[in-house]
């Protein structure tokens, strides 16, 4: 692996910046080609994704039916 | 009678057709009042929990943005989209009722116990004196997670295990990765809603989501010790 290879335990520490496209574009490009010879880091990044995705399907909590409830007949009194 | 949960998942449906939406709303179309509604309030609720201490202020907080939102409707200028408008509403009404209720830690500051920026174990990486300093061990590389935790068999259990983990997280880590996350906003949108930097929004997604992949691959890690014992 060449001097301006990024190690591992630096990328790790990038990886959210990389998923949300903050990266300078060489900085990018080095992590791609790192990801592509490295499975450790590949395989890390591939976690990242699906943590994200399933953090996405944590069920939600909102407000209760009487606020609901509430705010609707607040929204029918605006309109009256 | 508090927040109750839904149906996951938690991200906003509605279009980004705010400018329909606003003529809807003005004409009194209840159903588009009803939707959004439905669709914001969960993410409205998880910033007000960072402005008050119980469960019954955070609801009170959101309804009481909404009836604010009813009666500024009509000087709305759509200068920014709506949802960033009803979030500042909730922020500004936070302001003027002077609540920090047992919010003691400004959200600026980000001391909190955590090493020095590291979200993965050092020790799972080769040292300096090695051939290749800084690149994962043999046995700190990460593994594959078979089978997938969308696997229907597994999936509720994982589904729980996330929403544990979630609530076990520092406050501000919670609250960034729920809102950027589970709710899908945007940075801008959850820096705008907290009164935070692009920086600290930065540094507490990441280090959620670092603790959160941890929680998942230690489960992971437990069920091959289990299978081989």
């Amino acid at each position: 692996m060449s001097d301006f290879d990024i190690a591992c335990r630096d990328l790790v520490e990038i990886v959210t910046d990389y998923l949300e496209g903050l990266l300078d574009e060489g900085t990018a490009a080095r992590v791609a080609t790192h990801l592509e010879q490295c499975p450790g880091c590949a395989e890390y990044i591939e976690q990242m994704r699906t943590t994200i995705r399933l953090v996405g399907r944590v069920p939600v909590e909102t407000i209760s039916p009487e606020v609901k409830l509430g705010l609707m007949n607040a929204f029918r009194d605006f309109h009256d | 009678m508090g927040p109750e949960s839904a149906e996951p998942p938690g991200a906003a449906v509605l279009p980004p057709d705010d400018a329909k939406l606003v003529e809807r709303l003005r004409a009194g179309d209840e159903r588009a009042f009803s939707e959004v509604v439905d669709s914001w309030s969960p993410m409205m609720l998880r910033v007000a929990r960072t402005f008050v201490s119980t469960e019954a202020s955070a609801e009170e907080m959101v309804q009481e943005a909404w009836l604010a939102v009813l009666r500024g409707l009509d000087s709305f200028e759509g200068r920014s989209s709506l949802r960033t408008w009803v979030f500042r509403i909730l922020s500004n009404q936070a302001k003027t009722r002077g609540v920090r209720e047992a919010r003691t830690i400004p959200w600026s500051s980000l001391a909190g116990g955590d090493e020095a920026g590291h979200t993965v174990d050092p020790d799972r990486f080769r040292g300096v004196s090695d051939r290749w300093p800084g690149h994962w061990t043999d046995e700190g590389s990460p593994q594959r997670w078979e089978p997938s935790p969308e696997t229907a068999a597994i999936s509720g259990e994982i589904r729980g295990l996330v929403a544990a983990a979630l609530a076990l997280l520092p406050e501000r880590q919670r609250t960034v990765v729920s809102l950027r996350d589970v709710h899908g906003l945007t940075s801008d949108e959850v820096c705008d809603s907290l009164g935070i930097t692009a920086a600290n929004q930065r540094v507490l997604l990441h280090r959620a989501r670092a603790r959160l992949r941890v929680t998942l691959e230690d489960y992971y890690r437990d069920d091959k010790n289990e299978v081989s014992a």
